[in-house]
C-alpha cells in the first residue's frame, strides 16, 4: 500500500574541487574560491534522484530541497525545481558561517523540525569538498530518526517500512528501516534526471529574497507568481541557537592550514626511447628492485 | 579516566585490518600521554574468537560487547554501546576506521556526546595549541591532520574543548605491529542490554554479501597505478597487462575512477586506498595532492607522463616523459626481454 510522502532532499553548493586548475590555489596557499565553479554535490544529485522517484512511486509524495549556504546557493533549489522539486528552502545567516559537520547538522535538523512531518530526508552520502560524510548521520541523531548510508537505491516503501539495497566494504546489503529515517546515497546510484524543458521555463526567474537587487526589474512577477518566491530562513526562523549554529557551535577548530610541499627528490628524467627504457628496466633488474 | 579508545570493527568473527593498525597507533598515543589503550568491540558470538586478533597490538583493556543483534552491524545498537561506554569512560581519544562502518558510526556518536569528529585522518600527532582568540592554551591535543578541499590542502583540526577527539583513519594509513612493551590485556565482557535499548534493533538487515577482495593492492610490492591521462577503460588494459607481468598490481587516481576508468576499490590517495610498495609507476597521473597523500611512501617511484611538469614527477626517482601509449608496451616488452 503507497502513501504519500513528505521527503526533504539535503542539498550542497559546492566548489567543483574534481576540476582544480593551476589558478585554484593563490601563492599564500589558500584556495582560491573564484577560480572554482560552484556546482550541485553530485552525490546529492544521486540523493535527488531517488526522492523523484519515489514521488512517482507514492502519488501525492513532495519533494522539497534543503540547502544551507551564501545567497547565492539559492541556485541549488532552483537546479531542484527544474528536475522535478516541489518547493525549497535555503538557510542562510552569517551565524550559520564557519560552521563544521556538526554545527551545520544541527543547523538542518532545526529547519527539518520546522518543516515538520518529514517521512524521509535523503542527501548525497558526502560532499565533495570535504568528504566527510558526517551531515548525514549526525542530522539523524539530532531528530532521532534511523538512519541508512551509503545508500544504492530505495527498493520499495510498504506500510512505513522503507527496503534499501545499500554498499558496504566489499559487498552489498539489503536493510529494512521504518518511517521516519534518514538516507544518505552513494555516487555508485542512479544518474540524476536532467532539467525538464518546462520546469525551467517555470522556475527560471524563481530566488530568495536575499539574491535580488534592490529595484528588482521583474517585481511585479514576483508579486504575481508566488511560486517564484523561494523560502529563505535564518538562525531566528528556524528558531536556532545560535551558540550551536557556525563557527560558535563547531566542537572542531582549524589549527593550521598548509599549502603541501612535498619532499623532492633527485629524480632521473629519461625519454620515451627505446634505448632510456631498456636502460631502466635493466637497473631496476640489476639492482633487484623489480625481479 | 582519559584514556584513548580504539573502536574494533569485524566481520563475523574476523577483525579488520584498519582497526589493528589503528590500535598501533593508539598505543604510541597512549605512550606519549601516558595513559591506556582500550578497545571496544561489539558482535555476535565473538567471545573467545576476536581476543587473540585484538590483545597483542598493545591492548591494556578490552570491552567485548557480545550478544544477538549486534552482528551485521546496524547503527543503533553500536551508536548506545560506545555512547554509553564512553559516558562511563570518558576517553580523551577515540579512534576509529574510516570505512562504511566507521563512517556510519562515528558521526551518530560524535553528535550524540557533541564531540567534534575529523574524517580521513593521514597523521595524529599530540601538540599544544593556543587559542588566538580566547587566548587559552591547551597542552597534549590531538592533532588530527587531513588533505582538505579535494586535496589541495592540508589542514590540522584540534577539538580543543570537546570529549571525546574523535578521528576516522583510511586503511593502510597506519601499519600495524604486534606491541613488543608490556600491556595489561584485562578483557571485559559487560551485559549488553545495560547498555543497549530493546528499541535500538528496529533496523533489519535482510540481506549481508561480502566477499573477499577481488586483488591486494594495498599489500602488493608493486603497483602500476593510471591516472585521467589514461584517456580511457581501455587505456587501462594495458597497464593491467603490465602489472601481469610484474606481478603487481593495478591502482588508479580519483579522476580515473570519476570518469569511470577503473573501479573505486582500486582508488589510491586519500579517500581510497594507502598503499607502501617497492615500485609504484605513476601513469598519466598528474599528482594531485590528494591521490600524493596515498603514495608518497612508496620506496621507487617512476612516472609516466607526456607533461615534463606534472607535480608527481617532483616526487618521483625516475621520469619517463612520454605519452602512455608509447612507453608502457615498451615497458611491458623489455621486462619481459630482460627478465630470466
Amino acid at each position: 500500500m503507497t502513501k504519500p510522502l513528505k521527503i526533504v532532499v539535503l542539498a550542497k553548493q559546492v566548489p567543483d574541487t574534481r576540476n582544480v586548475g593551476k589558478d585554484a590555489m593563490t601563492p599564500e596557499g589558500t584556495v582560491n574560491r573564484a577560480a572554482l565553479p560552484a556546482i550541485f554535490n553530485p552525490e546529492d544529485l544521486n540523493a535527488l534522484e531517488q526522492a523523484l522517484r519515489l514521488k512517482e512511486q507514492n502519488p501525492g509524495s513532495t519533494v522539497g530541497v534543503l540547502t544551507m549556504g551564501p545567497p547565492r546557493a539559492g541556485e541549488i533549489i532552483r537546479q531542484g525545481l527544474f528536475r522535478g522539486a516541489d518547493t525549497g528552502w535555503l538557510l542562510t545567516d552569517r551565524l550559520f558561517a564557519g560552521a563544521d559537520t556538526l554545527a551545520t547538522s544541527y543547523a538542518l535538523a532545526t529547519a527539518i523540525k520546522k518543516i515538520g512531518d518529514v517521512d524521509i530526508v535523503i542527501g548525497g552520502r558526502q560532499a565533495i569538498d570535504g568528504d566527510t560524510a558526517q551531515v548525514g548521520p549526525q542530522v539523524a541523531q539530532k531528530l532521532g530518526l534511523n538512519q541508512v548510508t551509503y545508500a544504492e537505491e530505495i527498493l520499495k516503501i510498504e506500510n512505513d517500512i522503507a527496503t534499501i539495497r545499500r554498499h558496504i566494504d566489499g559487498g552489498v546489503e539489503t536493510v529494512e528501516v521504518p518511517l521516519p529515517c534518514v538516507i544518505t546515497v552513494n555516487g555508485s546510484a542512479a544518474p540524476c534526471r536532467p532539467c525538464n524543458a518546462k520546469l525551467v521555463m517555470k522556475y527560471k526567474y524563481a530566488s530568495c529574497p536575499l539574491e535580488r537587487q534592490p529595484e528588482d526589474p521583474r517585481a511585479d512577477l514576483y508579486a504575481s507568481r508566488d511560486y517564484l518566491n523561494l523560502n529563505q530562513w535564518s538562525v531566528a526562523d528556524v528558531d536556532g541557537d545560535p551558540n550551536q549554529c557556525g563557527l560558535s557551535g563547531s566542537p572542531t577548530k582549524v589549527k593550521t592550514v598548509q599549502n603541501i610541499v612535498f619532499q623532492a627528490k633527485e629524480s632521473k628524467t629519461l625519454t620515451a626511447s627505446d634505448a632510456d627504457v631498456e636502460g631502466l628496466i635493466k637497473e631496476l633488474l640489476d639492482e633487484k628492485i623489480i625481479g | 579516566m582519559n584514556n584513548v579508545f580504539v573502536y574494533i570493527e569485524t566481520e563475523g568473527t574476523q577483525v579488520a585490518e584498519v582497526s589493528q593498525e589503528l590500535l598501533t597507533k593508539g598505543r604510541k598515543l597512549a605512550d606519549q600521554l601516558g595513559v591506556e589503550l582500550h578497545a571496544v568491540v561489539a558482535g555476535t558470538g565473538i567471545k573467545g574468537k576476536v581476543e587473540d586478533q585484538i590483545l597483542p597490538y598493545g591492548v591494556d583493556k578490552l570491552f567485548a560487547f557480545d550478544g544477538e543483534g549486534l552482528f551485521p552491524y546496524t547503527s543503533a545498537p553500536h551508536t548506545d554501546i560506545l555512547v554509553n561506554l564512553f559516558k562511563e569512560e570518558q576517553p580523551q581519544i577515540c579512534l576509529m576506521g574510516a570505512t562504511v562502518i566507521g563512517r556510519d558510526l562515528g558521526p551518530r556518536v560524535s553528535s550524540s556526546l557533541t564531540s567534534g569528529l575529523t574524517a580521513d585522518c593521514t597523521q595524529l600527532e599530540i601538540g599544544d595549541f593556543d587559542d588566538v582568540k580566547t587566548k587559552k592554551h591547551y597542552d597534549n591535543l590531538l592533532y588530527q591532520i587531513r588533505p582538505a578541499f579535494g586535496g589541495n590542502i592540508v589542514a590540522t583540526i584540534v577539538n580543543p574543548d570537546h570529549r571525546p577527539q574523535m578521528a576516522t583513519v583510511r586503511s593502510g594509513v597506519m601499519q600495524k605491529a604486534i606491541y613488543e612493551g608490556k600491556a595489561k590485556n584485562e578483557v571485559v565482557y559487560p551485559e549488553v542490554s545495560k547498555f543497549v535499548s530493546p528499541e535500538a534493533y528496529v533496523v533489519k538487515v535482510l540481506d549481508h554479501h561480502v566477499e573477499a577482495a577481488k586483488h591486494n593492492l594495498k599489500g602488493s610490492p608493486i603497483v602500476v597505478a593510471g591516472g585521467y591521462g589514461m584517456g580511457s577503460k581501455e587505456g587501462f588494459d594495458m597497464l593491467f597487462e603490465l602489472a601481469k607481468v610484474l606481478h603487481g598490481e593495478v591502482g588508479a587516481s580519483r579522476a580515473a575512477v570519476d570518469a569511470g576508468f577503473c573501479d573505486t576499490d582500486r582508488q589510491i590517495g586519500q579517500t581510497g586506498v594507502t598503499v607502501h610498495p617497492k615500485v609504484y609507476i605513476a601513469c598519466g597521473i598528474s599528482g594531485q595532492i590528494q591521490h600524493i597523500a596515498g603514495m608518497q611512501d612508496s620506496k621507487i617511484i617512476i612516472s609516466v607522463n607526456s607533461d615534463p611538469d606534472a607535480p608527481i614527477n617532483r616526487i618521483a626517482d625516475y621520469v619517463i616523459v612520454g605519452t602512455v601509449e608509447e612507453v608502457v608496451p615498451k615497458l611491458i616488452k623489455y621486462y619481459k626481454q630482460n627478465s630470466k
